[in-house]
């Protein structure tokens, strides 16, 4: 008997006659295991996927032409809304960038970088912590997920006590920081990082030895290294087949030089290894906020540079010239030499990099940013062929997408 | 024998997990009972904006523009005026004769408050303003500047002796 099917590459509908017999499933865009909008057009044969290839554009909003639009600071709101999990890394890549466009890249002082590593470090824990509960409860653990949230609800208290944003936090400025972290906000972190080993125990406890969670990800959606590096994967996906890359040890920025921590990684290339490193990099992040919080030293917190750099507000209100010059920026925005650059550093999900094209002008001629989601989920269709339509959820879940990313 | 070992191991584990859970019976719910309970902010929380007074009961705003020129979706829409001896809003020259928030179009980025060189515009507390129509999300001036606190005392104290 002959039957239909539809081609995904000609987009024809064509007789089956003579071919094996698959099925196209279409999934998502709608599904809750998609982490969004995301679409995975399946080419099934029964239960086995042959071919998965994903659809993304669902969640395009612009957001690089957009900021050709706005003025260097501007833009910065723009960039919590890319990775929103991880506004703060988003914050910290584009800022850097314009700062390097600036050349202050060595005039941030030492108080201002550390309070950055501190709510970045923060911001992995919080974006792992939403990585696990989901993609614990894709495979069926519920419990994880309230645990995991109710850890990064404290995370974004603390965002919200140093900025006043939760989710878009728009907190690092060029220069260093808008304004001090609020006095009793240090010994709050203090608390809450030294919990923080504890609830992980409680996480692992619920998961690592668990029979039905190794069944599930043991041995599912490998990939081997000389396949994560031809296809791009950076970040935890990358380490846990093996490859020890990781930009804050390689190109440190921000004084990450200075903290101790160890980069985990695994060799399995899987689904579990993917969890472990994840895991343990909750704990060594863990361990640089501890550092941070210790070594805090005092200090600007804002580069004295003015023509780049907001002036301090008490003396903007007591000083002619410094009104002047805080009027300047911003009705005029800054204007960054010609020229372009690029910086890249190690958000949660792998490396996060911006490109600015300068004009010279107070807006950016053209921004690019090279968001690891998009490229982490090139591996999606390696790491499902051969696999069950099961697998294809746990492995989206452990490759820790965010479609806002992917889409922009 | 692996079978065994594995069979253990894993009761082993399930129970543990299961013991995990159920602590977490007897320790003291974190939930918020949200709207009955309203949620406690942190003091910087950005919330919606207020216009503030100074001592004298006067608007600190001075329309001077500069957090419509920060801001980076074209929410603040102001017209000044010139202040007269007669009619006295702010300290300065000039005052806002019209300031509108389109919050159908604010973000909450807080760069107009970071912007205000006399601290005229803050963010409060507030965040529940969902309508049926957006053409109330505009707020005008006189919804968000502070009330004046000496009128506000006059009244009273005029309520309490009537």
């Amino acid at each position: 008997m002959e039957t239909m099917r539809f081609n995904l590459e000609s987009g024809q509908v064509e007789s089956t006659a003579g071919k094996a017999e698959t099925m196209i499933l279409s999934m998502g865009p709608q599904h809750p295991s998609t982490h969004g909008v995301l679409r995975v057009v399946l080419e099934l044969d029964g239960e086995t996927v042959i071919k998965a290839s994903p659809d993304i554009g669902y969640l395009h909003t612009g957001m690089e032409k957009l900021s050709e639009t706005k003025t260097y600071a501007q833009v910065l709101p723009i960039t919590d809304r890319t990775d929103y999990l991880a506004p703060m890394s988003n914050n910290l890549g584009y800022i850097m960038a314009v700062e390097k466009l600036c050349g202050l890249q060595n005039e941030i002082p030492l108080r201002a970088q550390y309070v950055r590593v501190i709510m970045v470090e923060l911001n992995r824990i919080a974006s792992h912590l939403v990585w696990l509960g989901t993609h614990a409860m894709d495979i069926g653990a519920m419990t994880v997920f309230l645990y995991c949230f109710r850890e990064r609800e404290q995370i974004l208290n603390f965002f919200e006590a140093a900025c006043g944003g939760r989710l878009t936090t728009s907190y690092f400025r060029v220069g260093g920081l808008p304004s001090e972290i609020p006095p009793d906000l240090v010994p709050r972190i203090q608390k809450f990082i030294k919990e923080f080993p504890g609830r992980v125990d409680e996480y692992e406890t619920l998961l690592t030895k668990n029979p039905i969670w190794l069944r599930r990800t043991q041995g599912v959606g490998t990939i081997s290294a000389q396949n994560a590096v031809a296809i791009g994967l950076s970040g935890p996906s990358l380490r846990a087949t093996g490859v020890d890359y990781d930009i804050r040890k390689k190109e440190p920025y921000c004084g990450y030089e200075k903290f101790e921590f160890r980069v985990p990684t695994r060799t399995e290339g899987d689904v579990y290894a993917r969890y472990l490193c994840r895991v343990e990099e909750l704990r060594q992040s863990q361990k640089i906020v501890q550092q941070a919080l210790d070594g805090l030293p005092g200090g600007p917190i804002r580069a004295d540079c003015p023509k780049y750099v907001l002036p301090d507000r008490n003396k903007m209100k007591t000083e002619m010239e410094t009104l002047i010059h805080h009027y300047k920026i911003i009705t005029e925005g800054i204007h960054p030499p010609v020229g372009e650059v690029y910086h890249a550093i190690e958000a949660p999900k792998g490396e996060l990099g911006y490109y600015l094209v300068s004009d010279g002008g107070p807006k950016p001629l053209r921004m690019h940013i090279r968001g690891p989601s998009f490229v982490n989920l090139q591996a999606l269709a390696t790491m499902c062929e051969g696999r069950l339509v099961a697998d294809v959820v746990a492995v989206i879940g452990s490759l820790d997408i965010v479609l806002g990313e992917i889409d922009r | 024998m692996n079978l065994l070992r594995e069979v253990v191991d894993a009761s082993v584990a399930l129970v543990k997990g299961y013991g995990m859970t159920l602590r977490h019976v007897f320790r003291p719910a974190i939930t918020e009972n949200y709207p009955d309970v309203l949620p406690k902010f942190e003091e910087r929380y950005r919330g919606i904006h207020e216009l503030q007074r100074d001592e004298n009961g006067l608007e600190k705003c001075v329309a001077c523009f500069l957090c419509s020129a920060a801001c980076p979706a074209n929410a603040i829409y102001i017209e000044a005026a010139e202040n007269t001896e007669k009619e006295r809003f702010s300290q300065a020259e000039r005052y806002a004769k019209v300031y509108n928030i389109d919050y159908g179009r604010c973000i909450f980025c807080g760069f107009c408050v970071e912007a205000c060189p006399t601290d005229a515009i803050t963010h409060g507390h507030k965040f529940e303003f969902a309508i049926y129509d957006t053409k109330d999300l505009i707020y005008t001036k006189d919804m968000l500047l502070v009330p004046d606190s000496r009128k506000e005392k006059g009244r009273k104290a005029s309520d309490q002796a009537a």
